[in-house]
C-alpha cells in the first residue's frame, strides 16, 4: 500500500533520512519508533509530501506520489498531529467536514458523516457537533482529531504521536478505542511514536530508526524477541520479554479441554481424574459448564464425600481473550502458578500455568 | 453586593453631576450659544467624517493586504524593514507630517487625507502582522496536511484566527484618525477643527465647544461601532468577548 524506495532527505549538509526502503502492507499499522531526531517524523511527512524528499521514490497505492498533485495527495491521506490542530474558529462539525468540503461533497452527506463519526468515538453528536474545540477536554479533542482524519474515508492515515499529549489514563482508553475502530476500518496507518509500549500495543509492524537510518523493520514480537543489534535491544528495554506478554493472548498459551468435575461427583472421581492428568487440583464446573470452584488433591485424598462439599473458591480466573500480561499479573496477585480460563460467559475453557507461558515465550528461540 | 452598591452610587453621582453641569451651562447661556452653531456643526461633521472615512479606507485597503503579504514566507524577510518605515511615519509629529504633506500636495483635503492615512496605517499593518503571526504553527501544519491550498489556509484558518487582533488594530487606528482630523483645518482640509481653532483664536468658548464636543462624541461612537463589529464578526470559537 505504501512503498518507500531509497528515500533520502538532506537538510543542507545534514542527512535527516538516509536511503530508507520499506513497505507497509494494506491494513497494517506501522509504528515508526526511535529517539528524537532519528528521522521518523521526517520520513512520515515525506509520504504526504509535507516535506519533499531529496531523492528516492514513494508509492501510495501503486502510484508514485511525486507524479500526483500534492494537494490532491494530501486530501486522500488522513493526517493527525500531536497538537491535535483542531481549528478553533470552526465548530466540531465544521472541523470534521474540512476535507469533505475541500473535496466538494454535498453538505448533507458530509454533515451526516460527521455525526456518524462522532458516534463511533462515543461522543454524542447532538451535544458536540455545534461546540467549539475550546469547549472540549483534551481527550475529547483528540478523538475529534482522529475522526476528522477519517472523515473522507481515506485508505491511508498518517499519525504523528497522536496520543502523546494526553494523560496516561485517557491515553490507554483512547488507544483501545482507536484499536477497536481500526479493527473495523482496516486502514493502512503510519504512526510515529517514541513510546515502545504504545508501539507494541498498536503495531502490526514496528520500524526502528536511528540517525536517519532504518535499523529494524519487523513484527512487534520479533523486534522484542530478536532485536537486531545492541541499539534496538537497549531501545526496547531490558524487560523486552515481559513486553512480549502483551502480544500473546491467553488462548495461545492455554491448555484446552481440561479435566473437570461437577458438584455431585464424589471426591474419589476427582482424585482419579487428577492422578490421571498429574494435576494437584481440579476445577469444579456448574451444570452448564461455568467455572465454580476448585478441589485440591491433598484435601480430596483425606476426606470423603462429594466435590460440592469440599470445594474452595477459585483463586483467580482470566478471560481467554486477555493477554498474558493480565494473566501473569493475576497469578502474582493471587500467589498461584495456574489460572482457570473462562470465556465471556464464564464457561470454563482451559487453564494456563507459568510453565505453559514460559513455553510459549520460549518457542521463538527454539525454532531459530 | 458592596461593589454593586458602590457602582450604583457612582452612577447616580455621574447622572447628577451631568445634570448639574447642564443646568449651570444653561444658566450661563453656553448651551444656547453652542446650539447656535448647529448648522455649521452638521456641515463640518460631514466633512470631518469624509476625511476620516477616505483616509481610513485607504489605510485599510493598503494596510491589511500589506500585513498579509509581509507574513507570507516569501516576503517575511522584508517585514522588519517595512514596519520600520511605517513606524517612522508615525514617529514624525502629526503637525510636521501635515506640513510635509502640504509642501508637495498643496493645501486642501488631499494632503490632509495623505497625512491621516500615514498615521492610520501603522496600527493596522502591525496588528495584521501580529495577528497572523499569533496563529499557532501547528494549525497551519494541520491545514496543509489536510490538503488546503495556501489561499485556503489564509482564508479559512489564518484570517479567522487573526481577525480579533487585526480589528483591535483597526479600532486604535480609527480612534487616532478621528481625533487627529481637526488638525486638517490648519492646511485647509476642513472638518470640525474649523470651529475649534477659530474658537480658540476668537476666544469664544461656545464655538470651541461646538467643535470639540462632536469630535469627542464621534471618536467614542466610532470606537463603539468597531467594537460591535469586532464582537459580531470574530468567529465565536476564537472570540474572547463571547
Amino acid at each position: 500500500m505504501i512503498r518507500l524506495e531509497q528515500v533520502s532527505k538532506h537538510f543542507g549538509t545534514m542527512i535527516a533520512v538516509d536511503r530508507i526502503d520499506m513497505e507497509v502492507p494494506a491494513g497494517a499499522v506501522c509504528v515508526m519508533l526511535g529517539p528524537s531526531g532519528c528521522g521518523k517524523t521526517t520520513t512520515m511527512k515525506m509520504i504526504n509530501r509535507l516535506i519533499p524528499p531529496t531523492s528516492g521514490r514513494i508509492y501510495v497505492d501503486g502510484k508514485d506520489t511525486a507524479a500526483v498533485d500534492e494537494v490532491a495527495l494530501r486530501r486522500s491521506i488522513g493526517y493527525v498531529i500531536q497538537q491535535i490542530g483542531l481549528f478553533p474558529n470552526m465548530t466540531i462539525e465544521e472541523n470534521i467536514c474540512v476535507v469533505p468540503d475541500l473535496l466538494g461533497w454535498p453538505a448533507a452527506k458530509s454533515r451526516k458523516r460527521a455525526a456518524e463519526l462522532l458516534d463511533m468515538v462515543n461522543l454524542d453528536p447532538s451535544v458536540f457537533l455545534k461546540r467549539y474545540p475550546k469547549q472540549l477536554s483534551g481527550g475529547q479533542q483528540q478523538r475529534v482529531g482522529v475522526v476528522r482524519a477519517l472523515a473522507a474515508d481515506p485508505p491511508v492515515l498518517l499519525m504523528d504521536e497522536p496520543f502523546g499529549a494526553i494523560d496516561p489514563i485517557n491515553r490507554e482508553v483512547i488507544q483501545d478505542e482507536f484499536m477497536k475502530l481500526q479493527a473495523e476500518l482496516k486502514k493502512t496507518i503510519v504512526f510515529v511514536s517514541h513510546d515502545i509500549d504504545e508501539a507494541v500495543k498498536m503495531a502490526s509492524r514496528i520500524a526502528i530508526f536511528r540517525d536517519g537510518k532504518l535499523i529494524q523493520y519487523d513484527t512487534p514480537d520479533n523486534i522484542l524477541a530478536h532485536p537486531i543489534d545492541a541499539f534496538v535491544s537497549e531501545f526496547v528495554g531490558s524487560d523486552r520479554t515481559l513486553k512480549r506478554l502483551r502480544l500473546i493472548k491467553v488462548t495461545d498459551a492455554m491448555m484446552a479441554e481440561p479435566p473437570r468435575v461437577r458438584a455431585e461427583d464424589t471426591l474419589d472421581t476427582a482424585v482419579k481424574l487428577m492422578d490421571e492428568h498429574g494435576h494437584v487440583s481440579i476445577v469444579m464446573v456448574g451444570p452448564r459448564g461455568r467455572a465454580r470452584g476448585v478441589v485440591r488433591l491433598e484435601e480430596a485424598r483425606e476426606r470423603k464425600g462429594t466435590v460440592g462439599e469440599h470445594q474452595e473458591p477459585l483463586p483467580g480466573v482470566v478471560n481467554i481473550r486477555d493477554d498474558l500480561r493480565t494473566a501473569v499479573s493475576q497469578m502474582f496477585t493471587h500467589g498461584v502458578t495456574w489460572l482457570a480460563c473462562v470465556d465471556d460467559d464464564g464457561f470454563y475453557k482451559g487453564y494456563v500455568t507459568q510453565k505453559s507461558i514460559t513455553q510459549v515465550l520460549g518457542a521463538t528461540y527454539r525454532e531459530s | 453586593m458592596a461593589r454593586a452598591g458602590l457602582a450604583g452610587t457612582l452612577r447616580w453621582l455621574v447622572v447628577f453631576g451631568a445634570f448639574a453641569l447642564g443646568a449651570w451651562l444653561q444658566a450661563r447661556g453656553t448651551i444656547p450659544a453652542i446650539l447656535g452653531h448647529s448648522q455649521d456643526v452638521t456641515y463640518l461633521i460631514r466633512q470631518h467624517l469624509t476625511l476620516a472615512a477616505i483616509s481610513g479606507a485607504i489605510a485599510l485597503v493598503v494596510g491589511i493586504p500589506l500585513g498579509i503579504v509581509l507574513t507570507r514566507p516569501r516576503f517575511e524577510i522584508f517585514a522588519d524593514a517595512v514596519t520600520q518605515i511605517v513606524n517612522l511615519g508615525t514617529t514624525i509629529p502629526t503637525l510636521a507630517l501635515l506640513a510635509i504633506a502640504m509642501s508637495f500636495l498643496g493645501i486642501g483635503s488631499p494632503p490632509a487625507i495623505f497625512a491621516l492615512f500615514v498615521l492610520t496605517l501603522l496600527p493596522i499593518v502591525l496588528n495584521t502582522i501580529a495577528g497572523l503571526r499569533s496563529v499557532p504553527q501547528h494549525l497551519i501544519e494541520a491545514a496543509r496536511g489536510m490538503g488546503m491550498t495556501p489561499g485556503q489556509i489564509l482564508r479559512r484558518v489564518e484570517l479567522p484566527n487573526a481577525v480579533f487582533v487585526i480589528l483591535a488594530g483597526v479600532r486604535t487606528a480609527f480612534a487616532i484618525n478621528i481625533g487627529t482630523v481637526p488638525l486638517a483645518f490648519l492646511i485647509g482640509g476642513g472638518g470640525l477643527g474649523e470651529l475649534i481653532f477659530t474658537g480658540i483664536d476668537l476666544m469664544e468658548p461656545s464655538m470651541l465647544l461646538a467643535g470639540a464636543i462632536p469630535t469627542a462624541l464621534l471618536a467614542v461612537l466610532i470606537d463603539f461601532l468597531i467594537g460591535q463589529i469586532q464582537f459580531w464578526l470574530v468567529p465565536k470559537g476564537v472570540n474572547p468577548l463571547r
